[in-house]
């Protein structure tokens, strides 16, 4: 830890709960080695120092709901040479999302009594969205393993290392018994991109989605499984309708049980 | 020139965006702002219309930092509107997720976002060239509140095992166990370090306070009790919304809370400590007296000291939990909220979470009210502010703002949570500089 690294990171914040820039922190066995291995420069979170760019990592976290959030994200673009959205909010929208398609003035006169000081958008928009990104990193929140692959394949100069196919296979992979098969437990598995060692179904409940469509996901079949378990069409809808609601393909079969 | 403003324009080492704004007359310190510029999120109005069930999940994404005390105030709130009360392993299994996640987020502020101000690091990584055993030890405390958390709740950041009436699942007496030296070694290593923490250079500063806390006849307060005040307060969670109010004010996206008719008042641990000192655990108290801290602290700057007594608190609660346990037959009780209203308050780790719901006959959320510590805890940050402000007045530029940002993270505000929130300005008018 004596020299400073020569490569430098950058966390920025929009809207979001800030639980997957903590994910960094919360790699406590890791942290003081990622920060020997790259200058972690600005961190507002973490650190007063704030330290300008050009930055050769930026880890983008939360969405764009804001005129001014709108234009703060080109200039990160600008000054980032490698820029990874992680989780939720900043690669669908987040949970905030579901204001989208709704009126927000009258969202904002349900929270506050004075809605005209609110500045906010229409939309909860992730981040590609508004600038290209380089690669996205999925879940609400992020697993910090997967985190701590991406740092160390920007450092490294590949691609990382991040599975696309669905929680069931992570199921087979910790031995997990199928909720569906074995309690008749609607799960969103199928459909959903693995990242998270399949935690749900490990504690007897179905997958809720978190980490997002997985590859190619067949989710008219899966609707139909959750029917025949007796799910009804409001309850396909919201489980779409979560925290990955604007991701295209949840979208999508959300909208063909909106009643 | 005659007058001077300071500014922070991004408050830094607090969760989510804010700026503190000062204006000084003539060394006379006349406006102190804290804004909040994080964007809002709107969950009480999306949350209409989801099912009750979905509280626990949908609440917890306000904060990545204090997911837990989100669910906890969620399903106390649906569990009374269901008019059902949990009790047995399944109540102390939740305290002691709660004692998880006081340690992970308490230890997170002490020595990564407050200590630095101390010592005048900018952050922890800083502090760690010069104090690596206690940055170090600090993870592993750190780490070891999270160990409680992921074994609980499946993982860290937005557990996924908790639901109305309890879990999906409970675990084994084993799993518990298996944690046990791990809770041992970080709590004796809290011990050690809180005499470090004792010797930090405290400003010497204190103001008249009313703490308001939850208070339980048996217990250090987490989900349940009355909610109490040092002078005088003394209500069922039922009358929150008579006696407290909310005002909404220009430069913030979060609500400002007072208390009806009185005004400004502080929750967090040093509420809940000077109002809950008696129940404290024995080496939490024995800690307590040996560095100084007695019940009726109102030094501010002394709250990381009162987070450190509550770290070793949780710990020994932790501990105390996993040795009595008892592995219940069912992971949960059926709770079906419908036609009915329910409110909690639970002690996040910066203070008071209150939930208010109002359940539809079809067990829909029709209504929704969430008021997070941070929010309530504004006002007394900007009066604060002045107070230290102008005890510093005679500091630099540069050192007045440092140590009004330190003032602002003796609340280890979350604004994530209160925007429902920050960025400092310091303007001085003053013939004097």
């Amino acid at each position: 830890m004596s020299a400073v690294p020569n490569r430098k990171l950058a966390v920025w914040k929009f809207a979001s709960c800030d639980g997957c820039q903590l994910s960094l922190l919360n790699c406590e066995d890791e942290l003081l080695q990622v920060a020997a291995a790259i200058d972690i420069a600005y961190f507002p979170e973490a650190s007063r120092a704030m330290r300008g760019g050009p930055y050769n990592l930026s880890l983008v976290e939360g969405s764009i709901t804001t005129k001014a959030d709108a234009e703060r994200i080109k200039t990160v673009r600008a000054q980032s040479q490698w820029l990874v959205t992680i989780g939720a909010c900043a690669t669908a929208g987040g949970i905030q999302a579901l204001r989208n398609g709704r009126d927000v003035r009258e969202f904002a006169s349900i929270v506050y009594a004075k809605p005209d000081y609110i500045d906010t958008l229409e939309t909860s928009t992730p981040i590609a969205d508004h600038v290209s990104v380089d690669f996205e990193l999925r879940g609400c929140p992020i697993n910090k393993k997967q985190l701590l692959e991406v740092i160390s394949a920007f450092l490294a100069g590949r691609r990382p290392a991040i599975a696309t196919h669905s929680v069931c296979l992570e199921c087979k992979a910790r031995n997990a018994v199928c909720v569906m098969t074995a309690k008749d437990e609607p799960c969103l598995g199928p459909v959903t991109q693995a990242g998270c060692g399949a935690i749900c179904p490990a504690y007897g409940r179905g997958c809720y989605g978190c980490f997002g469509p997985m590859e190619q996901p067949n989710t008219g079949a899966l609707s139909k499984k959750w029917q025949a378990l007796g799910a009804k069409p409001r309850q396909i809808h919201d489980a779409f309708r979560s925290f990955n609601a604007e991701a295209p393909a949840f979208r999508a079969e959300a909208n063909l049980y909106d009643e | 020139m005659t007058s001077k403003t300071i500014k922070v324009d991004y408050l830094t080492r607090v969760e989510g965006e804010g700026s503190l704004f000062l204006r000084i007359d003539k060394d006379k310190v006349t406006e102190a702002r804290l804004n909040i510029f994080e964007p809002p999120r709107f969950f009480e109005a999306f949350l209409r219309g989801r099912s009750a069930s979905e509280a626990p999940d949908i609440t917890s994404r306000i904060c990545g930092i204090c997911p837990v005390a989100y669910q906890m105030s969620a399903i106390h709130a649906m569990e009374r509107a269901a008019r059902i009360r949990i009790e047995g392993p399944l109540r102390d299994l939740r305290r002691l997720l709660y004692c998880g996640e006081w340690i992970e987020s308490h230890a997170l502020h002490i020595f990564m976002l407050h200590a630095p101000d101390f010592l005048g690091f900018d952050d922890a990584i800083a502090m760690a060239r010069e104090h690596p055993d206690i940055v170090q030890t600090g993870l592993s405390i750190k780490k070891a509140g999270n160990s409680i958390v992921e074994c609980l709740g499946g993982r860290e950041v937005h557990p996924i095992n908790i639901r109305l009436g309890g879990f999906y699942r409970v675990p084994q007496i084993s799993e518990l166990e298996a944690l046990r030296d791990t809770l041992k070694r970080a709590r004796d290593d809290m011990e050690r370090v809180i005499d470090w923490i004792s010797k930090l250079p405290f400003p010497d500063v204190s103001r008249d306070y009313e703490f308001v806390s939850l208070r339980h006849p048996d217990e250090y307060p987490m989900n349940e009790g009355q909610i109490v005040s040092n002078k005088g307060l003394e209500i069922d969670v039922s009358a929150f919304d008579d006696t407290f109010e909310e005002e909404h004010v220009p430069h913030s996206t979060a609500l400002h809370a007072i208390i009806k008719g009185r005004g400004a008042y502080f929750v967090g641990p040093m509420a809940r400590f000077n109002l809950n000192f008696a129940q404290l655990s024995p080496l939490a108290s024995e800690a307590a007296k040996r560095t100084g801290l007695s019940e009726g602290c109102t030094n501010p700057f002394k709250s990381i000291l009162v987070r450190a007594i509550e770290v070793l608190f949780a710990f020994e609660e932790a501990l105390r939990i996993i040795s009595i346990y008892e592995r219940p037959e069912a992971a949960h009780v059926e709770i079906d909220p419908a036609d009915a209203t329910g409110w909690a308050a639970t002690e996040a780790p910066r203070g008071l979470l209150y939930h208010h719901y109002k359940i539809d006959p079809q067990g829909r959320i029709e209504t929704a009210r969430i008021i997070p510590p941070t929010s309530q805890n504004q006002k007394i940050i900007e009066d604060d502010l002045k107070t230290v402000a102008q005890h510093f007045i005679g500091l630099s530029d540069d050192e007045l703002k440092w140590r009004c940002e330190q003032t602002i993270r003796n609340y280890d505000p979350c604004i994530s949570c209160a925007a429902h929130f920050l960025t400092l300005n310091i303007d001085r008018a003053s013939e004097g500089l």
